[in-house]
C-alpha cells in the first residue's frame, strides 16, 4: 500500500464523517453497556435486598426480569451496531475506496 | 443438609465453581458404555474433519487463520463453542442449583464483555492482524520487545487455562465414563494434538462448531422438559424451587457472592477486559475474511452465548426442583453425587434416562477437548509465529519453517500439558481460570487497544507496561486470600481481594501511559508518526490481509 493512497484517504472528507460517525456510536453503545453492567454490579454489592423484592407479589424477585434484561439487551444492542455498520459504514467505506481509485 | 450447604457457601471461592466440581476428590464410577460410545462417534467424526482440513492445508494462512474462509455465523458459533466451557456449563448451572440468582450475575459478567468487543475491538482487530492479536500490537511498535510480551502473556494465560482443563478433563472422565483420571488427561492430550497438529485452525474451528452445537441442543432439551415438567408456567418453577431448597426465598435474589463494591468492581474488569485480552478467542478474528464478518462473528457469538446462560439458569432451577426430591442422586450424607456441578449432567438423566445421560456427558467431555484445541493453537502460534518467525527469525522464515516450528510447538504442549495435568491431580486448582483472566486483562489487554486507540502508545511504554500489569496480576493472586491462605495455609492475606484484576489493569495503563509519554526517544518519535497509517487502515481496511494473500 504507498503513503499516497493514505494521504488521498486522510485528504476525503468522508473518510472524517466515517470516523465520526462510527466512533460517536461505537462509544455511544459501549456507554450504555457500561451503565447498564456498573450500577447493577454495585446494586449486587450494595443493596441485594432491592433487587430481591417480589416483583408482583410472588416469588419472581425485581432481578430476575433485570438480569434477563441485561443479557437480551447486550444481544440487541449488538445487533443494532451490526445492522448500522452494514448499512451506513461500510457503504460510506466503499464510496471512500471508489473514489481514491479513480 | 443445610450445614452442608452453609459450608459449601464458606468454602465457595468465586472462580473455584469453574473448574469446581472438577477439583477435589472423586470417586470413580461405574463404566458408562453409552457415553463412551457416543464420544467416540464424536471422535471418529472430528478426526475425520482433521484428516480433510489436513489435506487442503498449504499456507500458513491455512493452517493459523482457516485460509480466512471461516463465515461470520460460523465463527460466531466456534466463539460460542470456546466461551461454552465445561466449566460454565457444569459450573454455572451447579452455581444456580446452590444458590440461585448468583448463577445469574456471573452469566451476566462473562457476556457483557462481548457488545464491548463488538463496539472497539473486533473490526479493527481484523484490519490490523493477521494471525495473532501480536500482529496488531506489534504493528507501529518494535517486533522483539512486543512480541516477546504478547508471547508471554499468551503462553501464561494458555498454560493456566489448559491445567485447569486437563485437570477438570480428569475429574469429569471418573465421573461420567467410570474411567481412570490418568486416561481422560493423556486422551485429552493426544486429541488435541492430533487436530492442532494436522488440521491447523480450520479443523480446531469445525471441533468448536460441532461441540457448540451439540451443546446447544442438549442444554436446549433439558431447559424445555424443565420447562414442561411446569407446564410452562415460570411461576411455578420458582414456587417449586423456593419450597423444596434449603436456602428458601433467599435464591431469588443476590446472596452474598460479591461482599464489598472493590471486588465486585475488580471482578467486572476481570471478566469484561479478561475476555477482550483472551488469546485464543482474539485469534478466532482472523479467521473470517474482513471486516464485515468479523463483526458478525461476534453478533451471533453474543446471541448463542447470551441464550445459553438463560438456559443454565432454567437448567439449575430444574435441578432444583426435580433432583432434590429424588434420592437415586445423593450418597449416603446426603450430598449430591459427585458434588454440586454434576447437577446438569444429573437432570439430563432425570429429563431423559440413561441415554441421554451419556450424550450429555459425551458433549461435556467433547467441550473439554475443543476447548484445550483452541488454546493449543493459541499457544503454538505464539511460540512460531511471533517468537521464532518474528523474533528470532526477524521474518526471514519460510512459510514451512514457521508450520513446522509450529507443530513442534504443539507436540511439545501437549506432553507438558499431560504432564502438568497429572502433576495437578490433587492440587486446588481453583485460582487459575481466574488468574488466567487477570493477567488477560493486565497484560494483553492495556497493550492491544492502546496500541490501536492511542497515538502516543510506544514499544517502551507497552513492554513495561504490558509486563507490570502481568506481574502485579500474579503476584497479587499469589498474596491474596485464595493462594497464599488457601493453598499456603497463612492465617491472613497480605493482599485483602480475591480478584487483581482493578489493580493489576490500572498498574498496568498507568504504566504504559508515564513509559510512553516520557519516551523522547528517535524510535518513539518514528511510532507516533506511524499511527496515521495504522489508523486509516484500521478504519478503511485497506492495506489488510485478505483471504487470498498468502
Amino acid at each position: 500500500m504507498s503513503a499516497d493512497l493514505y494521504e488521498q484517504v486522510k485528504k476525503n472528507h468522508k473518510f472524517h464523517q466515517l470516523v465520526k460517525q462510527r466512533s460517536r456510536w461505537a462509544w455511544g453503545l459501549s456507554s450504555i453497556i457500561l451503565i447498564m453492567y456498573f450500577p447493577f454490579i454495585l446494586l449486587i454489592a450494595f443493596s441485594p435486598a432491592w433487587l430481591g423484592q417480589s416483583l408482583i407479589g410472588g416469588v419472581i424477585t425485581i432481578g430476575i426480569p433485570i438480569g434477563v434484561l441485561i443479557i437480551v439487551m447486550a444481544f440487541v444492542l449488538t445487533g443494532v451496531y451490526v445492522h448500522k455498520a452494514n448499512k451506513d459504514f461500510d457503504r460510506i467505506n466503499q464510496e471512500i475506496i471508489h473514489e481514491i481509485k479513480q | 443438609m443445610k450445614i452442608y450447604f452453609f459450608l459449601m457457601t464458606l468454602l465457595f471461592t468465586p472462580f473455584s465453581w469453574a473448574e469446581g466440581a472438577l477439583s477435589g476428590t472423586v470417586e470413580q464410577q461405574p463404566l458408562n458404555i453409552p457415553a463412551i460410545v457416543m464420544f467416540l462417534v464424536f471422535v471418529a467424526a472430528t478426526l475425520i474433519i482433521t484428516y480433510w482440513a489436513a489435506k487442503k492445508m498449504r499456507s500458513t494462512s491455512d493452517y493459523y487463520a482457516a485460509g480466512g474462509g471461516i463465515t461470520g455465523f460460523q465463527n460466531g458459533l466456534a466463539i460460542a463453542g470456546d466461551y461454552m466451557s465445561a466449566a460454565s456449563f457444569l459450573g454455572i448451572s451447579g452455581l444456580v442449583y446452590l444458590s440461585g440468582y448468583d448463577g445469574l450475575i456471573y452469566s451476566i459478567g462473562f457476556l457483557i464483555g462481548w457488545p464491548l468487543i463488538l463496539f472497539l475491538v473486533a473490526e479493527r482487530l481484523r484490519n490490523l492482524g493477521r494471525y495473532t492479536f501480536a500482529d496488531v500490537v506489534s504493528y507501529r511498535l518494535e517486533q522483539l520487545p512486543i512480541r516477546t510480551l504478547s508471547a508471554f502473556g499468551t503462553l501464561a494465560v494458555v498454560a493456566l487455562y489448559l491445567i485447569a482443563q486437563m485437570v477438570g478433563a480428569g475429574k469429569l472422565i471418573q465421573l461420567l465414563f467410570g474411567l481412570p483420571y490418568h486416561y481422560a488427561v493423556v486422551i485429552v492430550g493426544v486429541l488435541m494434538v492430533l487436530y492442532v497438529m494436522f488440521g491447523g485452525m480450520l479443523a480446531t474451528t469445525w471441533v468448536q462448531i460441532i461441540k457448540a452445537v451439540l451443546l446447544l441442543l442438549g442444554a436446549s432439551f433439558m431447559a424445555f422438559m424443565v420447562l414442561k415438567y411446569v407446564d410452562f408456567d415460570l411461576n411455578v418453577l420458582f414456587e417449586q424451587a423456593v419450597s423444596v431448597h434449603p436456602k428458601g426465598l433467599d435464591i431469588m435474589a443476590p446472596g452474598g457472592l460479591v461482599a464489598d463494591p472493590i471486588s465486585a468492581i475488580s471482578l467486572g474488569v476481570a471478566l469484561i477486559f479478561g475476555t477482550a485480552g483472551l488469546p485464543h478467542i482474539l485469534m478466532r478474528f482472523f479467521t473470517v475474511s474482513n471486516a464485515k464478518q468479523a463483526r458478525r462473528s461476534v453478533f451471533f457469538a453474543t446471541g448463542f452465548i447470551g441464550y445459553f446462560y438463560i438456559l443454565t439458569f432454567v437448567i439449575g432451577f430444574g435441578a432444583i426442583v426435580l433432583l432434590s426430591t429424588n434420592p437415586e442422586f445423593f450418597d449416603v450424607n446426603g450430598l449430591l453425587v459427585g458434588g454440586n456441578n454434576m447437577a446438569a449432567i444429573h437432570l439430563s438423566k432425570a429429563v431423559g434416562g440413561d441415554f441421554f445421560l451419556g450424550f450429555i456427558s459425551a458433549v461435556a467431555f467433547a467441550t473439554i477437548l475443543a476447548v484445550v484445541s483452541g488454546l493449543t493453537l493459541a499457544g503454538a502460534s505464539a511460540i512460531s509465529h511471533d517468537l521464532y518467525a518474528s523474533v528470532l527469525k526477524k521474518g526471514n522464515s519460510t512459510a514451512k519453517q514457521e508450520i513446522r516450528v509450529s507443530k513442534i510447538a504443539t507436540v511439545i504442549l501437549g506432553a507438558v500439558a499431560i504432564y502438568l495435568g497429572i502433576l495437578f491431580e490433587d492440587q486446588n486448582i481453583a485460582f487459575m481460570v481466574g488468574l488466567a483472566f487477570a493477567i488477560a486483562a493486565s497484560a494483553n489487554f492495556p497493550t492491544l487497544i492502546l496500541s490501536m486507540y492511542w497515538k502516543d502508545l510506544t514499544t517502551r511504554g507497552a513492554f513495561i507496561g504490558g509486563f507490570a500489569g502481568l506481574l502485579t496480576a500474579v503476584v497479587l493472586v499469589i498474596v491474596g486470600p485464595i493462594v497464599w491462605v488457601d493453598i499456603l495455609g497463612n492465617t491472613e492475606a497480605l493482599f485483602p481481594y480475591k480478584y487483581p484484576a482493578l489493580f493489576s489493569v490500572s498498574t498496568a495503563f498507568l504504566c504504559v501511559w508515564f513509559f510512553s509519554m516520557t519516551d523522547r526517544s528517535n524510535r518513539a518519535e518514528n511510532e507516533r508518526k506511524k499511527f496515521e497509517h495504522q489508523f486509516i487502515r484500521s478504519q478503511t481496511g485497506i492495506g489488510a490481509h485478505d483471504v487470498s494473500d498468502h
